[in-house]
C-alpha cells in the first residue's frame, strides 16, 4: 500500500472534481457528503495500512520514495511529483486524514440546508488534497505547491459565506486578510527555497539534507535559510508577527475553523520546520529565534484569550498560543515533542471547535458567550466532550494534553533554563484559566439568554458522534508518548518512532547535561498543581461570583482594554504598513505610473501613429502629377544607387 | 569627328526637359507632348550608338520605338477625348478621383 | 570648324531651345508647333549620324502623323489656356525642377565618368551602309521579323482601342 500512497492525494482531488463540477446538479446532500467524506476516509485507511507496513520493517528502513512523474527538469533543477513515506509523514498523514474524516462527517450535519453545501465539500476536499501534497512531498517545490494550495483553500473556505457581514467588514475581507498575510510569509519561504537551491543545487529533501549534514558550509548560510523558512512558518502557523489573520478567520463556518485552523493547516509550519530539522539544527541562532518567538506568541495570545467574549475567538487565540508551544519545542530541539503536541492538539482543538459549532448551532448562530450560560442540561453530550477537551488542553494527567505539553516544558527546562520553564508554565496556567472560563460561562451557572426566544437543543447524532470519537482520542491519545521517566528507556513510543527522522538534527545540537528523574517529576507536579489551581479559580469566579472578574477589570481598566483590543496590533499594522502601502499604491503607482507612464506610453504610441499617419496621408493627393514627381524622384534614387556601385 | 559625349549630352538635356514638362504642365495634351519628347531623346541615344558602334540593331530598334510611340499617342488622345466629354476639362489636377 | 560641327551646333541648339520653349508655352498650339520644330532638328541630327532612313521616317511619322493627330485633337477639344502653375502650387514646381536637375546631373555623371567609352567611331562608309533603306529592310524582315509582326498587332490594337474609346455611345 505504500506504493499506492499517491492515492491519498489523488482521491481528494477526485472528490473535489466530482463535487465541484457536478455538485450543483446533485440535489441529494447525503450523496455529496458521502463522496466528500469517503474521499478523505479511504486515504485514512490507506495511511493506516501504510503505517502497519512501516511497522513491520526494521527501524532504519522505514523510508520510501514513491515517484509519480517528473514535473520540472532543467539544468540541475529536477523536481518531480514524488512522495516520501517515512515515519514523520505517516504520522502527519494519519492526523490529517483521520481528523479530516471526522470533520467531514460532522460537516454533513452542520452545513445541512446550506445552499452552498456542495461547494463546501468540494473546497474541503481540495484542502485535503493540498495538505496531503504538503505532507507527503519529497521536495520543497511540491511542498510549496501544497503550502500555497492550503492558503488558497483557507481563503475559499473563510469567505465561504461570501454575502455575510463579519464584525466591521465582510467575510471576504477576512478571507483576503488571511490570504495576504499568508503570502507575506510565503515570500520568506520562497527566499528560503531559492537560497536552498543555490546552496545545495537541489530541492529534493533527501539530497538537501544529506548534503547539509555532510558538506562544510558556513553557518550563516543555514541561519539565513532557516530564518526565511521560519518567516514562512510564522505566516502559515500564525506566530508573531503574522498571526493577525487567525482570529479573523473565525468568519468561516466552524468545521472550517476546526479543520484548517486547529488541526491541519496551521500545523503545516510546524511540520515544515520539523522536516527541515537538519537545517535548523545547523543554525543555532535561528533556533533561538524560533524558540523565543514561539514562547512570546504563546504568552501573548493566551493573555488576549482571557478577555474575549466570542466563543470562537477564545479558541482561535488558544490555537495561536498552543502553536507557540510547538515552535518553542522546535526551537529547543525537541522536534518529536513538537510533533507529538501537533497530534494531541489536533484531537482536542478540533473537538473544541466542533463542540463550539454544536453550541452555536444549538443556540441559533449566537456566538457571544455573555449570552450563554447553563447550557449543560440542554446539550449534555456536547458539554461532556467539551469538558474532556478542556481538561486535555489544560494539561491534567492522564489526558493527552498533559503528556505532550509536559514534554515540551521539560525540554524548556533542560535546554532553555528555569526562566523559560516559568514562562511556559505561566502560559499553561493562563490556558487552563481561559478554557475553564469559557466552559463555565457557556455551560454552567445561570442562564443568561431569553428562554422564550432561544431554545437550545442538542445537535443531531451525525454531529455528536464525531465529538465522542475525538473525545476518546483526546483522552487516550497521549499514551503513545509517555515520557521515559514513567515508562523506562525507549518507553516513549512516539519519540522512538520518530527518532530516525531527527537523528541527524539531534546529532548537531548540543544537549545539555543530565537531569535526574526527580527533577522531572517535581516540575511535573508543580505544573499540574498550578493548573488545578487555575481551573478552580476560573470556576469559582465565573460560576459563583462573576463580580470578582468585573471588579478586576475595572481596577486595571487600561490593561483590560489593551487585552480586549488585542494589544491594538491590527491598528498598529494598519497605520504602519497597510495605509502607507495603500497611499503609495494610490498616488505613486496608480496616478503616476499607471496613468501617466503606462497609459501615456500606450496612448502616446497611438497618438504618435495618428500624427505620423496624418503626415503621410498628405502624399495621397490624388493628383497624378504629384505621383509622377515621386516616381521620378524614385528613379533618381535608383540611379544614385547604381552610380555608387559603379 | 564629333565625340559621342556631345550627342549623349543633348539627349540627356532633351530627356530632362521632357521630365520637367511632364511634372509641371497641367494641360493633358502638353503632358503627352512632353512624353513624346522623352521618347525622342531615347531615339537619339539609340541612333548615336548604332552609328558609333557600327551595329544596325539600334536603328531597327528606333523603328519599333516609333511604332509604340504612335500607338500610345493614338490611344492616349482617345482617352483624353473621352475624358473631356465627361469632365469638360483637360486639367490634370481636376482628375483626382484617385484621392479616395 | 568643319561643316559637321557647325551643323551639329545649329541643330542641337534648335532642338534644345524648342524643347524648352515647348514646355513653357501657355497656348497648347504653340507647344505643338515647337515640338514639330524639335522633331525637325532631330531629323537633321540623325542625318549627321548617317541614319538616312531614320531621319526621313522621323519626319514622316512623328512630325507628319503624330503631331497632326495632336493638332487635330487640340482643335477638337479647344482646351482653355491653363492657369500658370506658379499660382496654384509653386512648391511643386520647384520640387519638380529640382528633381529634373538631379536626373540631368546623374545622366551627365554617367556619360562622363563611366568609361568603357573607348569607342572609335567606325569609318563613314560603313556608317552610311548601315543606315540605308536596303540594310534596314533586310534586318527587319529577316532578323527582327517577329517583333515586326508584334508591332503590327500592337498598332491594330491601338487602332481598335482608340476607336472604342473615342466614339460616341450608341443610343
Amino acid at each position: 500500500m505504500i506504493n499506492w500512497i499517491y492515492l491519498t492525494v489523488a482521491l481528494p482531488m477526485i472528490g473535489f472534481l466530482i463535487n465541484g463540477l457536478l455538485g450543483s446538479k446533485i440535489k441529494n446532500e447525503k450523496v455529496i457528503g458521502i463522496i466528500g467524506s469517503s474521499a478523505v476516509g479511504i486515504p485514512f485507511l490507506i495511511s493506516v495500512v501504510a503505517l502497519f507496513e512501516l511497522l513491520a520493517l526494521p527501524n532504519d528502513q522505514r523510508v520510501f520514495n514513491v515517484p509519480l512523474f517528473t514535473w520540472l527538469s532543467s539544468g540541475w533543477l529536477n523536481v518531480s511529483f514524488a512522495y516520501r513515506v517515512d515515519q514523520l509523514s505517516i504520522v502527519m498523514a494519519l492526523v490529517v486524514t483521520g481528523v479530516g474524516f471526522i470533520i467531514h462527517i460532522y460537516s454533513i450535519g452542520y452545513m445541512h440546508g446550506d445552499k452552498g453545501f456542495w461547494r463546501f465539500f468540494a473546497y474541503l476536499n481540495l484542502f485535503i488534497f493540498a495538505m496531503m501534497n504538503l505532507i507527503l512531498a519529497d521536495n520543497f517545490l511540491l511542498l510549496f505547491l501544497g503550502w500555497e494550495g492550503v492558503g488558497l483553500c483557507s481563503y475559499l473556505l473563510i469567505g465561504f459565506w461570501y454575502d455575510r457581514k463579519f464584525e466591521k467588514s465582510t467575510t471576504s475581507d477576512a478571507a483576503k486578510k488571511a490570504f495576504i498575510v499568508n503570502r507575506i510569509g510565503d515570500f520568506g519561504f520562497l527566499l528560503g527555497m531559492f537560497l536552498i537551491y543555490i546552496t545545495f543545487n537541489s530541492l529534493n529533501f533527501a539530497e538537501v539534507f544529506s548534503r547539509a549534514a555532510a558538506l562544510s558550509i558556513p553557518t550563516y548560510v543555514f541561519e539565513f535559510i532557516a530564518i526565511f523558512l521560519f518567516i514562512g512558518a510564522t505566516g502559515k502557523s500564525a506566530q508573531i508577527p503574522l498571526f493577525v489573520w487567525l482570529p479573523d478567520a473565525m468568519a468561516g463556518p466552524t468545521p472550517v475553523s476546526a479543520l484548517i485552523h486547529a488541526a491541519t493547516m496551521v500545523t503545516a509550519g510546524v511540520y515544515m520546520v520539523a522536516r527541515c530539522s537538519v537545517i535548523f539544527a545547523l543554525a543555532p541562532s535561528a533556533m533561538a529565534v524560533v524558540a523565543v518567538i514561539g514562547l512570546l506568541t504563546a504568552v501573548f495570545a493566551a493573555s488576549i484569550g482571557l478577555v474575549q467574549t466570542d466563543i470562537k475567538k477564545v479558541l482561535a487565540y488558544s490555537t495561536v498560543s498552543q502553536l507557540g508551544y510547538m515552535f518553542l519545542a522546535l526551537g529547543l530541539g525537541a522536534f518529536s515533542a513538537a510533533i507529538f503536541h501537533v497530534m494531541t492538539h489536533a484531537f482536542f482543538k478540533a473537538l473544541l471547535f466542533l463542540g463550539a459549532g454544536s453550541v452555536i448551532h444549538g443556540m441559533h448562530e449566537e456566538q457571544d458567550i455573555s449570552r450563554y450560560g447553563g447550557l449543560k442540561k440542554y446539550m449534555p453530550t456536547t458539554y461532556i466532550t467539551f469538558l474532556l477537551a478542556s481538561i486535555a488542553i489544560a494539561g491534567i494527567p492522564p489526558f493527552s494534553g498533559f503528556f505532550s505539553k509536559d514534554e515540551i516544558l521539560w525540554h524548556a527546562y533542560i535546554n532553555g533554563g528555569l526562566f523559560v520553564w516559568i514562562i511556559g508554565v505561566f502560559t499553561a496556567l493562563l490556558t487552563a484559566f481561559y478554557m475553564f472560563r469559557l466552559v463555565s460561562l457557556t455551560f454552567e451557572g445561570k442562564e443568561r439568554f431569553d428562554h422564550h426566544s432561544v431554545h437550545p437543543h442538542e445537535s443531531p447524532k451525525i454531529m455528536t458522534i464525531p465529538l465522542i470519537v475525538l473525545a476518546v482520542l483526546s483522552v487516550i491519545g497521549g499514551f503513545i508518548g509517555i515520557p521515559e521517566v514513567f515508562s523506562g528507556t525507549g518507553g516513549n513510543l512516539f519519540s522512538s518512532w520518530l527518532e530516525p527522522v531527527f537523528k541527524t538534527a539531534n546529532s548537531k545540537i548540543h544537549h545539555f547535561g543530565l537531569h535526574s528523574h526527580f527533577e522531572e517529576i517535581l516540575l511535573m507536579a508543580l505544573s499540574v498543581a498550578g493548573v488545578v489551581f487555575s481551573i478552580w479559580l476560573a470556576r469559582h469566579i465565573y460560576i459563583k461570583n462573576t463580580r470578582i472578574a468585573d471588579s478586576v477589570a475595572a481596577k486595571f481598566k487600561g490593561f483590560y482594554s489593551l487585552l480586549r483590543n488585542k494589544y491594538f496590533i491590527d491598528e498598529l499594522y494598519d497605520s504602519t504598513v497597510v495605509n502607507p502601502i495603500k497611499k503609495v499604491s494610490e498616488n505613486l503607482l496608480y496616478r503616476i505610473n499607471d496613468v501617466k507612464i503606462i497609459d501615456g506610453a500606450v496612448n502616446g504610441t497611438a497618438a504618435l501613429v495618428d500624427k505620423l499617419s496624418a503626415l503621410i496621408r498628405k502624399f495621397q493627393t490624388g493628383a497624378v502629377q504629384f505621383y509622377a514627381v515621386i516616381m521620378v524622384f524614385g528613379i533618381v534614387v535608383a540611379l544614385f544607387w547604381i552610380l555608387l556601385s559603379l | 569627328m564629333i565625340p559621342v559625349e556631345y550627342y549623349l549630352v543633348l539627349s540627356a538635356f532633351m530627356f530632362t526637359t521632357g521630365v520637367i514638362g511632364v511634372l509641371i504642365r497641367r494641360n493633358a495634351i502638353v503632358l503627352f507632348m512632353s512624353i513624346e519628347l522623352m521618347l525622342n531623346s531615347a531615339n537619339l541615344t539609340f541612333v548615336t550608338f548604332a552609328s558609333f558602334l557600327g551595329d544596325s540593331a539600334g536603328q531597327v530598334f528606333i523603328f519599333f520605338v516609333m511604332t509604340v510611340a504612335a500607338a500610345e499617342a493614338a490611344v492616349g488622345l482617345a482617352i483624353m477625348i473621352a475624358l473631356f466629354r465627361n469632365k469638360q476639362t483637360l486639367n490634370a489636377d481636376e482628375v483626382n478621383v484617385l484621392k479616395w | 570648324m568643319t561643316l559637321e560641327i557647325i551643323l551639329f551646333i545649329l541643330f542641337a541648339l534648335i532642338g534644345a531651345a524648342s524643347g524648352v520653349l515647348m514646355i513653357t508655352r501657355k497656348n497648347p498650339v504653340m507647344s505643338a508647333l515647337f515640338l514639330i520644330l524639335n522633331f525637325a532638328a532631330l531629323a537633321g541630327i540623325y542625318l549627321l549620324l548617317n541614319a538616312q532612313f531614320i531621319a526621313v521616317v522621323q519626319i514622316i511619322v512623328y512630325a507628319g502623323a503624330i503631331m497632326v493627330l495632336f493638332l487635330f485633337v487640340i482643335m477638337l477639344l479647344r482646351p482653355d489656356a491653363e492657369i500658370s502653375i506658379l499660382r496654384t502650387n509653386p512648391l511643386l514646381k520647384y520640387v519638380a525642377i529640382g528633381v529634373g536637375v538631379l536626373v540631368f546631373a546623374q545622366l551627365i555623371y554617367l556619360i562622363f565618368f563611366f568609361k568603357p567609352l573607348n569607342i572609335t567611331p567606325s569609318d563613314v562608309a560603313e556608317r552610311i551602309q548601315i543606315g540605308t533603306v536596303e540594310n534596314i529592310g533586310t534586318e527587319i524582315y529577316t532578323k527582327y521579323i517577329i517583333p515586326v509582326q508584334v508591332a503590327g498587332f500592337l498598332l491594330l490594337s491601338a487602332t481598335i482601342g482608340a476607336l472604342v474609346l473615342a466614339k460616341k455611345k450608341f443610343e
